[in-house]
């Protein structure tokens, strides 16, 4: 009946392995760390509390959560960004994650008008425009369609945007964490754009979201035919509401404003909309004071998430250095790694699996002795094109362009581990 | 037959015979009525497919403008704290700090009208008639100096004849514009002779937590 009742032994011992620790015995020679008498609890010659007693039953959780141990990995906001949380973003914690799939409740959010609570049986989809006749289809009918599985990572055109003029965020969470990279269940867009049936005029289309601000952008009907989907399941289970429940678009390798949400509507026709999102927004200006307007890939690039200032070098000797890679024009062919500051490269190993405009994972693995590190990735993609620094960019974009700053990031990693978001020569 | 096989029977033949002819391969779906394509077809393009019948002046479009949109963008589109400015930044866009707004960077009249119209007010989406929007339009034109008269009327008929003065200002993409290394072998070794930090986070430290807030705005 007493399951969690306490060792009465435990103080005791707990003292003595303080006591112990003190004099240095409990503290690995490589750790820059003290060893709290905290974490010396369940460690041998203890016995932990859950090796002793029950656990909680089936049931305790019918969705099923993180361990407490991790409450904090979630999603950050930054609030002098947006001028409110309905409209506004927040950022992946990609310093605690690892592998190629962002798990669902942490994928960052973008959103314009709030989160749209979306009835799926009071949800429609309507097809207009330039085809043979407009179609309203129910969710229902989306889930008759042939179905398939893709991965594909999701970067907003603005992440990083903050570090044009300088390194400003500390953290890669803040610095990179807009994008994420789920594995979509879906309909091609192909096959329900056929069943309204196109006529020959069509050369785009406006897919319209059903949230409050009415997300509309302009998608050549080239790549609505070559690789879009029709997305109702991320990683296996609905669309979380931040992420378009219950039907999204997804543009593979294209930036995340054209990915919309809560799809209510497709129109069909011959010439670009110039939406809100396509002018005054997601268009890059340049040192001259023109624009670049229809910049959709997303560029080939990669981070250095562990260590990072959120994820300090804790340990001297041997250490993993962890990151990803990414490109909207294909797979990620290889990362270099540079550990002075982009003087000396050595290859990165490249580990998962490597699909088409995805998230791949790289690592590192390095003897660290206490000297100031200045660490660098560079990435490059199945088109040969390789992950410019970020005074190349500057060099031919100047330093309000906002959006698509894919440049090389660097960490300082100083003598303690603490690591820095800097900028080299 | 029994009665109920009969009204089964009865009932497919009527399914058949209402059943549209589709154009897909899977017959998914039904055919859209003209009213519903109407109510929910809300976009404008620039060359004006999609502007519904009406127009308002400036004068209306002041008043409309203070009620529904000037307690966060201002009495004259300055914007408050950080919501989005709309009026003025013309011969900025070169410059160090350029403002985009309507009149120094928005290419076309109609974004301002497809915008307007589906999502503003800012939660309460869809609730201002076309007439409303020409005027807040028309207003929003005044404010950026592309009209003068208070008497303006922006209608269906005039539309397109206003012009902004960046639309000219854009140009397709033309990336990749950095050197493309992959060519000639990416350097691996002695690639600089010396390495300096010459930007560091923590002269800003905007991060969150870590004190100050400041920074330009992202939206």
């Amino acid at each position: 009946m007493s399951a969690t009742k306490k060792n009465p032994v435990r103080t005791t011992r707990r003292q003595f392995l303080s006591a112990a620790a003190g004099g240095g015995a409990a503290v690995t020679a490589q750790s820059i760390l003290p060893v709290s008498a905290a974490e010396i609890e369940g460690l041998p010659p203890e016995v932990a509390d859950w090796s002793r007693y029950l656990g909680e039953g089936v049931d305790a959780y019918p969705y099923g959560q993180p361990s407490k141990f991790e409450s904090h990995v979630v999603r950050r906001n930054v609030p002098w960004l947006t001028a409110s949380v309905e409209s506004s973003i927040n950022f992946t914690p990609l310093h605690e994650l690892d592998g190629i799939i962002t798990p669902n409740g942490l994928c960052f959010e973008r959103h314009h008008a709030g989160v749209a609570e979306v009835d799926p049986a009071e949800h429609r989809l309507m097809i207009n425009g330039l085809v043979e006749k407009p179609l309203i289809f129910t969710m229902a009918d989306i889930l008759r369609f042939p179905r398939t599985n893709k991965v594909f990572f999701l970067e907003c055109a603005a992440n990083s945007g903050m570090e044009w003029r300088g390194a400003q965020l500390n953290g890669c969470q803040f610095t990179h964490g807009m994008v994420h990279c789920v594995m979509y269940t879906g309909v091609p867009l192909k096959l329900v754009l056929q069943e309204a049936g196109l006529k020959t005029n069509a050369k785009w289309i406006m897919p319209e979201g059903a949230d409050a601000a009415g997300m509309n952008r302009s998608v050549p009907l080239d790549k609505a035919l070559d690789d879009c989907l029709l997305a109702f399941k991320m990683n296996g289970e609905a669309l979380r509401p931040e992420q378009g429940y219950p039907l999204r678009l997804v543009v593979p390798g294209w930036e995340g404003n054209m990915w919309v949400k809560w799809l209510r509507r497709i129109e069909v026709g011959d010439q670009p909309w110039h939406t809100r999102e396509e002018t005054s927004k997601y268009t890059d200006l340049l040192e001259d004071g023109r624009s670049r307007r229809f910049t959709w890939a997303m560029d080939c690039k990669s981070v250095i998430t562990n260590p990072s200032p959120q994820a300090p070098l804790l340990h001297k000797g041997h250490n993993v250095l962890s990151g990803m890679a990414w490109s909207g024009r294909g797979t990620v062919e290889r990362v270099d790694v540079s550990l002075d500051g982009g003087r000396n490269w050595r290859h990165a190993r490249i580990d998962g699996p490597s699909f088409d405009k995805a998230v791949h994972r790289f690592y590192f693995e390095f003897d660290w002795q206490g000297e100031p590190l200045l660490l660098q990735s560079r990435a490059i993609d199945s088109t040969g094109y390789v992950q410019p620094t970020k005074d190349e960019l500057r060099a031919v974009r100047g330093t309000n362009s906002i959006y698509h700053n894919n440049g090389v990031q660097t960490w300082h990693v100083r003598a303690g581990g603490e690591v820095e978001n800097v900028e080299v020569s | 037959m029994s009665k109920l096989a009969r009204s089964i029977a009865f009932a497919g033949v009527l399914a058949l015979a209402a059943g549209p002819v589709f154009a897909g391969t899977y017959s998914l779906g039904r055919e859209a009525a003209p009213v519903e394509v109407s109510a929910w077809d809300i976009d404008v393009r620039p060359d004006g497919q999609g502007l519904p019948e009406g127009g308002g002046t400036v004068a209306d479009g002041e008043i409309l403008f203070q009620e529904r949109c000037a307690a966060c963008h201002g009495d004259f589109g300055e914007g408050l704290d950080r919501w989005p400015v709309l009026a003025g930044g013309q011969g900025t866009l070169a410059g160090e700090n350029p403002v985009k707004t309507i009149g120094s960077y928005w290419p076309h009249l109609s974004t301002v009208f497809d915008y307007v119209r589906r999502a503003m007010p800012f939660g309460d989406a869809q609730s201002l008639v076309p007439n409303e929007v020409y005027a807040i339009t028309a207003y929003l034109l005044y404010l950026n100096d592309v009209v003068e008269d208070e008497d303006f009327e922006l209608n269906k008929a005039n539309f397109t004849s206003i012009k902004l003065e960046n639309e000219g200002g854009f140009m397709a993409d033309d990336r990749p514009d950095t050197p493309n290394l992959a060519k000639s072998a990416p350097c691996m070794t002695d690639c600089k002779p010396e390495v300096v930090i010459t930007k560091r986070a923590r002269v800003l430290d905007v991060t969150p937590d870590g004190g100050d807030e400041g920074g330009p705005a992202i939206d």
